[in-house]
């Protein structure tokens, strides 16, 4: 270290997390998250899953714990420090527990992120033993009706059960919530739950349509005045509890005037390796028309962050359309979420619709005066089922036929 | 109510003080990014220069006035050296990075 860096610029360089959890002011890119999606099978099936809804596919050809090890290992060299283990439901594989220890040997940050559903005293144990950071639990409602209905399941007491039993180990409560019309009425109620359960972290998660929550938006978006007062609850209940509990709200973007700042960028921080071994730089880009993933069976990691077409296809501001490409604030956002841009216009490289801005924004106003139409939103939901995926795989549109892909 | 806010330095952190790491939280070298990072659920922050120096001396026994001394006496050119890393503990206080013990 050199004498000035003990100067004055020492506290201004502390960069703080920003909401999706990583620094977003580095030089370079690194893929600091690593998102680990082990499986797509679940026992749950909610509404607002962000998982391509012919996940199906992707169910009998996993990688074997081999496989992930290797991808730990090479992600780690690479710089990857946060890992996030999910799915589906990450504990309906057996070898969570050996990819754990790995996880910790290897010196990165790990988090399970799970419904619950399979963790038992046996297998937390063994996360405790095998050095596996925080479990990240997802919750959501304080109604036992709610939470079965929307998770299609009867998994009411045993989200409670985990809850204690994730404190009792002494790990941070971390509770993830998704927000959409059939709980937002409750907030007050589930933050109260969650400081009685002893919850260090809060996500007050608004559904972002994608995936299944895409299918089933005009049944799940709730209304802007709900959103503001959801959110209104969240800032006094912030004041009230202090650092004790800290409380993320993830501002829906359907109603702001700007899009999100997805994944931080392009390939910037985040690499998810998904259950049959695509590298994907975010959740749902599978979706994106003309695209060849990478996939670790064939590459190794550093060749899918550094030099695959995929991941350098929309780094940087140079693949941007107008309005964006002139856009004084395309730093900002970099033009928002090219999934949501093809899924909704049918165009990847046109600014998100979200955009007050965009041409396409008409889309995004009547998505919203869809989900009050009631004759729209009183069809059924359509839950994350085996049995829906395969008729969507099988090429079956139902209501997905004003998107451009399969969301 | 308390005022949860952060409140000026001299204030705050006394030389008799002594921290810890935040439960939860882990304090590591990062030699991809050659820098020190605290890791927390959902996020981490990377430490600069200076500010992992002080970090790395938060054990749970140095009091802020052993590491402020130890680091006049580590970097004995730095000017007003001092008010940066009160600086450093009260905004790592302040967001809940590390703890008080005492």
């Amino acid at each position: 270290m050199t004498q000035n860096s003990l100067g004055d610029s020492a506290v201004q360089m502390a960069v703080h997390a920003q909401n999706n959890g990583v620094a977003a002011n580095i030089t370079h890119t690194q893929p600091l998250w690593l998102l680990a999606e082990v499986t797509y099978r679940c026992p749950l099936h909610c509404a607002f899953c962000y998982n391509p809804t012919d996940y199906d596919k992707h169910t009998q050809n996993e990688l074997s714990t081999e496989q992930w090890i290797q991808a730990l290992r090479d992600a780690r060299k690479m710089g990857a420090i946060q890992l996030g283990i999910s799915g589906g439901e990450p504990l309906l594989r057996d070898d969570i527990e050996d990819i754990v220890i790995e996880a910790k040997k290897l010196g990165y940050y790990s988090n399970l992120i799970t419904s619950g559903v399979g963790l038992t005293e046996k297998r937390i144990q063994a996360f405790k033993d095998g050095g596996l950071d925080h479990i990240q639990l997802s919750m959501h409602d304080i109604t036992e009706e709610i939470n079965n209905f929307i998770t299609n399941t009867k998994t009411f007491e045993l989200k409670k059960k985990v809850a204690a039993m994730i404190k009792n180990h002494g790990y941070p409560m971390v509770l993830n919530v998704v927000i959409h019309r059939y709980n937002i009425g409750h907030i007050k109620e589930i933050l109260e739950m969650a400081e009685a359960l002893g919850a260090d972290y809060v996500e007050l998660a608004n559904t972002q349509y994608y995936g299944w929550s895409l299918v089933n938006r005009s049944q799940l978006m709730p209304l802007k005045e709900q959103i503001d007062e959801a959110e209104r609850i969240t800032n006094e209940f912030r004041q009230k509890v202090g650092n004790k509990m800290k409380i993320f709200f993830v501002v829906p973007d359907y109603f702001g005037d700007r899009p999100k700042k997805c994944m931080n960028g392009w390939g910037e921080v985040f690499m998810i390796v998904t259950a049959n071994g695509d590298v994907l730089p975010c959740h749902s880009a599978r979706v994106l028309p003309n695209m060849q993933f990478p996939n670790v069976r064939e590459h190794g990691l550093e060749y899918a962050w550094k030099e695959s077409p995929a991941f350098n296809k929309y780094r940087g501001t140079a693949w941007m359309k107008g309005p964006c490409v002139t856009c004084p604030e395309k730093m900002n956002d970099l033009a928002g979420c090219r999934c949501q841009a093809f899924l909704l216009s049918g165009d990847a490289e046109s600014a998100d619709p979200v955009c007050s801005l965009s041409p396409n924004h008409h889309l995004i106003e009547k998505a919203i005066e869809d989900s009050k139409n009631p004759v729209l939103a009183s069809q059924p939901i359509i839950f994350r089922t085996d049995k829906n995926s395969k008729k969507y795989a099988a090429g079956d549109k139902e209501r997905v036929e004003e998107f451009h892909a399969l969301p | 109510m308390e005022n949860l806010e952060v409140k000026p330095a001299e204030q705050t952190i006394q030389h008799a003080d002594i921290f810890a790491i935040a439960l939860h939280h882990r304090f590591q070298w990062e030699e991809a990014q050659q820098s020190y990072v605290i890791l927390f659920p959902e996020g981490m922050v990377k430490l600069h220069g200076g500010a992992g120096e002080v970090i790395k001396r938060v054990d749970g026994k140095a009091s802020v006035g052993n590491i402020v001394a130890e680091l006049k006496a580590a970097f004995p050119d730095a000017a007003n050296i001092e008010a940066d890393i009160i600086g450093m503990f009260d905004m790592a206080y302040g967001k809940a990075w590390i703890r008080k013990l005492n």
